[in-house]
């Protein structure tokens, strides 16, 4: 259980986290979403303290990090899987945790082989390594002690898709058995296949917070309404059909944004006789509160 | 972790012992060698220090030049007395150019404990590296006596032993100190040769023209306050100058540095 109270980090003038409190609960996988530079990885980097905190506190389990006695053995962490010594091999550097936390190296091997490291490529120096390969590392060194919390900094970053659903599946399982996750992402389709709970940090505050189904409800609420994605072959004929019926239509992409349930859509076609090749809710309606609430954040002005 | 399906919401550490020193130590140790340029280090400071020493023997029996064991060892001002202040940077500065001290720091919160196993690994070395020197003095000296007309002057003993032991570790520790200090690599090297190479240098001549500046100049000089060490007898006066001016070269960059690094964000 990881509890973030009232926590603060400023650089000069420069507030780089604002007064944020979340928890993380035994069982879960909780997102932590955010554009570039909202603040992420420095409340991560509190949270171990490798960066003092302005005002606020951090625990695990109850515990302040560096109270923790060989904290390895509790807590995994992933902050930065290049931040290793290029020169050594990936083995070594799993060999090098083993040895401070206490562990024999045979518990090496079981985590290459968990994370689908070969031999052969764990005998390889990390320079060597492609960006998913050392992701895959720092997940095996993040797993050596058998932590019940998982602290992880942009994890799926540099993975294929099939790395990706591995990742999902591997955390998952491990929330499943009782353990703790909080993974950074600035991704969002990226999280919300795999987080229970996402925190939507922006500009160092959090801007929302719950599970997908609050925050789709929450978004909603604040206007941004149901809508629709269609296609149909004749879209002049279609979007006709819908203004006549009141409801607003816009172009997007080789289709229609349509401010309407996807259901009325259907019986608008009908309707008009317009053949429909595609047709989908805004599942998208958690991208755009992601864009919306994050706006301020954000280095490309939204449209 | 547990395999009971509902965790608790509190860790439990009863049961886990704090990281012990000597597990730190064998971590230290192990970053030593695992990597090609840390080996190749090691392995240099053993090369040249031999080369030295052949070089030396060679010439001495070619030019009938009389040689002792005790020159042999003040040879090693060109090898071990360069490299392991190298070393003992790099055993601190590696840790912030390849960020690995995020790691480091992470499994062990206890940052004074990683630096102090740094340290301790680096003393070990020296310790090392002033046992193989003596067996290769050794070497030489037996070459000299055996091929040389000049029989061979083994006159070395306990004392300057342990006064060349002294100045290995002292050497270490300086470039130790200056890399806690800078944590960074090429920086805490071009310092150090600047402060053994063009220091001296520069506290010459102001002592030179500068009549006050001759009287402090013993208490501010190390690497001066070191060639008592050298020459194998220390009076009074010169370990309280070897004290002065080791704390303000070796014990204040230290002190300082450690002190820094106990509390910087570590990126």
């Amino acid at each position: 259980m990881i509890e973030v109270q009232g926590l603060t980090r400023t650089y000069g003038t420069f507030t780089a986290v604002d007064n944020i409190s979340f928890s993380c609960v035994p069982g879960t996988v909780t997102g932590f979403l955010g554009p570039n530079g909202a603040g992420k990885t420095t409340t991560m980097r509190v949270m171990v303290g490798l960066t003092p905190a302005s005002s606020g506190k951090v625990t695990i389990g109850g515990h302040l990090y560096k109270d923790i006695p060989n904290p390895g053995r509790h807590v995994g962490v992933l902050l930065d899987a290049s931040a290793q010594h290029a020169g050594r091999t990936g083995r070594e550097i799993l060999e090098l945790g083993a040895t401070t936390m206490g562990l024999p190296s045979s518990r090496v091997d079981e985590m290459l082989e968990l994370v689908s490291l070969t031999p052969t490529e764990a005998k390889r120096r990390l320079r060597n390594y492609s960006l998913g390969m050392k992701q895959r590392l720092g997940i095996a060194h993040a797993l050596l002690g058998d932590p019940s919390v998982l602290i992880l900094d942009e994890p799926a970053n540099g993975l294929d898709p099939a790395g990706i659903r591995w990742m999902r599946g591997l955390l998952k399982g491990y929330a499943e058995r009782g353990g703790t996750v909080l993974l950074s992402s600035h991704l969002l389709h990226e999280v919300e296949q795999i987080a229970d709970e996402m925190i939507l940090i922006g500009n160092g505050k959090i801007v929302a917070q719950g599970d997908k189904k609050t925050l789709l409800a929450g978004a909603a609420a604040k206007g941004g309404g149901v809508h629709s994605y269609a296609t149909a072959l004749d879209n002049a004929a279609l979007a006709a059909a819908l203004t006549a019926k009141g409801i607003t239509v816009a172009g997007a992409g080789d289709g229609l944004r349509i401010e309407a349930e996807s259901v009325e859509v259907g019986r608008a076609a009908l309707e008009a006789g317009v053949v429909l090749t595609d047709l989908r809710g805004g599942e998208g309606g958690l991208e755009d509160l992601f864009l919306e609430l994050t706006a301020e954040t954000q280095r490309e002005a939204i449209s | 972790m547990s395999a009971t399906a509902v965790a608790p919401a509190t860790i439990d550490l009863s049961g886990t012992q704090p990281t012990p020193f000597s597990r730190l130590l064998r971590t230290e140790f192990r970053k030593t060698y695992d990597t090609r340029s840390g080996l190749w280090l090691l392995i240099s400071i053993g090369i040249v220090t031999a080369l030295v020493m052949v070089i030396q023997v060679s010439v001495a029996i070619a030019q009938d030049i009389a040689v002792s064991y005790n020159d042999f060892l003040t040879s090693t001002t060109f090898s071990i007395g360069f490299l392991l202040p190298v070393l003992g940077i790099l055993l601190l500065t590696s840790e912030w150019s390849q960020r690995t001290a995020m790691v480091s720091f992470s499994l062990e919160p206890r940052r004074g404990h990683v630096i102090a196993a740094k340290m301790v690994v680096g003393i070990l070395f020296a310790i090392a590296a002033v046992l193989v020197t003596l067996a290769l003095a050794a070497v030489c000296t037996g070459i000299y006596g055996a091929l040389s007309d000049i029989p061979a002057d083994w006159d070395f003993g306990i004392k300057q032993t342990s006064f060349f032991l002294l100045l290995q570790v002292i050497g270490m520790l300086t470039g130790f100190a200056f890399a806690a200090l800078l944590l960074n690599s090429p920086a805490a090297i071009v310092v150090y040769f600047a402060y053994s190479f063009i220091l001296p240098t520069i506290f010459g001549i102001g002592a030179e023209l500068i009549g006050w500046f001759a009287d402090i100049h013993p208490w501010i000089d190390f690497n001066n306050a070191q060639v008592p060490l050298i020459d194998g007898s220390v009076s009074g006066e010169e370990w309280a100058q070897l004290v002065v001016t080791g704390i303000i070269w070796l014990v204040i960059p230290l002190a300082v540095g450690i002190w820094r690094v106990l509390r910087a964000e570590v990126k």
